[in-house]
């Protein structure tokens, strides 16, 4: 495992180096192409101001604004028990150093992610629609999903790059515009000898701010997909039971129509692509692999679950290309798979569970009648009193309730 | 000159070289020292909800008495339990205990409706994974561990260091299928 993230951490650094190379020569070249050689390196200058400006406000946000943005509330073992349980179930099994915080969005559509930029500070958020859904097994093989993107950094490395992205896409749109508007009239038509070499510089400019947002956005695509797979390689080794994240992902690409609105920033790190359609296939421009191929490289897995297994199983679905580097899976031992977990509750009580869980977050009052039906008052009901709908008997409310 | 500042140079290297090894050994020490307290907090959290269990599982549980009791003496047999081989023996039993008393709890409807009987259920079969978890965990920094401390050259940091080769966690199959150790 640690030479997954060891090399894991090279081919991040590489690709952050790239798509700041990138940034680096659009603003070199839009600069000279306004302003000779000095302008050129004034170029630069701006393109890294703009983007560790906008590094600093991603990383000072951080965490929290990604969850309160996605309008998930933070629950306690006593709210969610099994939910809970789960997620220290799997934070023992990576190895993480400290108990990830855990958050439930109200939300029918099945989905979970991600988000920390360190492993000692993370956070996983889950849709009430996935708690309602998803059995024991499941849920543990998303859980080990979303863990595994955290102890193989992918939060840290896909904010990283996803602000270098923003970074050209934003420079090269800002040039656009300019030349669009100002047709380049601040160019220096009257220095010697630098007025071929500024229009050339114009001429590459121009070229660079239309091709680099699609470069960058090319590699962030591809780096972004083979991180599912290889959280998904972890979610099995974590588990010991891939089928259990196979048949959670039938479920929740099934259940995607779109009820869920997320930032372009946040989509990589959810299990499923929120905005992704049902049934999508791979193309070049998809954050996510098609979840019927991951399924069909987690269901080639047998009795063994090590990551050299699932690289196995990937190779023989994708004739013969590879997902992970050699050396990251030869140490790999062989990892037995285990039993799946009996059902514990029926899909009803599940679900009552599920919205108690949601009210309880969202600060409803709960009054337990005397004919045994528990009334569920929200915060803002603003009546003094409320009748019981089985017997009829009424119950008067707190003030804070009754006023609001 | 230049032989005194080759031999020069190599003896910086062999020292790094060592330095480095030498703490590789210790960082992997501490991992399993590590892992192995996650082992620890986990069984003695088993421990702790067990008196709950057989406190409400009493009143609904009229006929196999024997099953509540084995639970009780497996645990008091498990806390007593010193190191690693006879801890996993013992917790092996106290498993084997647990899993029995909750077939058994099947055939009672009320107690299997009983809300805190629920919880209590919930919380011993996640602690029982992760107790599962945590041997995987353990096993694996044994594994990485031990491996350090046998391969070449690292064998030879490990022998003037001192190091000793950790111990494997192996729940009741060690106790059950009664396979032979190997020792090396």
């Amino acid at each position: 495992m640690w030479e997954l993230i060891q090399s894991n951490r090279r081919k991040s650094a590489a690709l952050i180096v790239v798509l700041a190379l990138v940034l680096a020569g659009l603003g070199l070249s839009i600069g000279w192409g306004f302003g000779g050689e000095e302008g050129g390196y004034f170029g630069v200058a701006v393109a890294m101001v703009v983007w560790i400006v906008m590094l600093l406000v991603n990383l000072a946000a951080g965490e929290s604004i990604l969850l309160a943005a996605a309008g998930a509330r933070e629950v306690t073992h006593d709210d969610a028990p099994q939910l809970f349980n789960i997620v220290e179930e799997m934070k023992i099994a990576s190895g993480l150093p400290a108990m990830p915080k855990v958050y439930v969005i109200d939300n029918p559509a099945p989905n979970a992610f991600a988000v920390g930029l360190k492993p000692e500070r993370a956070a996983v958020a889950v849709t009430s629609g996935l708690l309602a859904q998803l059995n024991r097994d499941e849920l543990q093989g998303v859980i080990g999903h979303e863990l595994g993107h955290i102890t193989n950094r992918d939060t840290l490395f896909m904010t990283l790059a996803g602000v270098t992205m923003g970074a050209v896409i934003l420079l090269a749109d800002l040039y656009l515009r300019g030349m669009r508007f100002g047709g380049g009239r601040s160019r220096r038509s009257d220095s010697r000898g630098g007025g071929q070499a500024a229009v050339i510089m114009m001429v590459i400019a121009l070229v660079l701010a239309i091709l680099a947002p699609i470069l960058a956005q090319l590699l962030y695509f591809a780096c972004s997909r083979r991180r599912e797979y290889l959280a998904d390689a972890s979610s099995a080794q974590f588990t010991r039971y891939p089928a259990g994240l196979a048949s959670a992902l039938e479920k929740i690409s099934g259940a995607q129509h779109g009820e869920l609105e997320v930032s372009r920033a946040l989509a990589p790190m959810f299990i499923v692509n929120p905005q992704a359609a049902v049934g999508e296939t791979t193309s070049v421009f998809s954050t996510h692999p098609s979840t019927a191929d991951r399924i069909r490289v987690l269901r080639t897995m047998t009795s063994d679950v090590s990551l050299a297994a699932y690289e196995t199983a990937y190779q023989q679905t994708h004739a013969g290309h590879n997902v992970m580097r050699a050396a990251t899976t030869q140490s790999a031992q062989p990892l037995a798979a285990r039993e799946a977990a009996p059902a514990a509750e029926t899909a009803q009580q599940q679900w009552r569970a599920v919205q108690n869980l949601v009210q309880r977050t969202a600060g409803y009052f709960a009054i337990p009648c005397d004919c045994g039906v528990n009334l569920k008052v929200p915060q803002n009901f603003g009546q003094p009193a409320v009748a019981c709908p089985k017997c009829g008997q009424q119950h008067s409310l707190p003030p804070a309730i009754a006023q609001a | 000159m230049i032989p005194l500042l080759i031999i020069l140079g190599v003896v910086v290297v062999l020292v790094l070289w060592f330095v480095g090894a030498y703490n590789g050994l210790v960082q992997s020490r501490n991992q399993v020292k590590n892992s192995w307290s996650q082992i620890d907090v986990q069984l003695k959290r088993r421990h702790d909800l067990i008196p709950n269990l057989v406190e409400t599982a009493k009143g609904y549980v009229t006929h196999e008495r024997g099953t509540l009791e084995a639970v009780t003496n497996a645990r008091a047999a498990a806390m007593k339990a010193q190191g690693a081989g006879q801890a996993a023996q013992a917790e092996g039993l106290l498993g084997s205990a647990l899993s029995k008393f909750f077939a058994i709890a099947e055939n009672y409807p009320e107690l299997k409706a009983n809300q805190n009987f629920l919880a209590i259920q919930e919380e011993l079969a996640s602690t029982e994974n992760k107790i599962g978890f945590a041997r995987q965990f353990y096993n694996d920094s044994v594994m990485a561990f031990n491996t350090k401390i046998e391969s070449i050259p690292t064998n030879i940091v490990a022998g003037i260091g001192g190091f000793q080769k950790a111990e494997f966690f192996e729940l009741q199959d060690a106790a059950q299928r009664e396979v032979p150790q190997v020792k090396f």
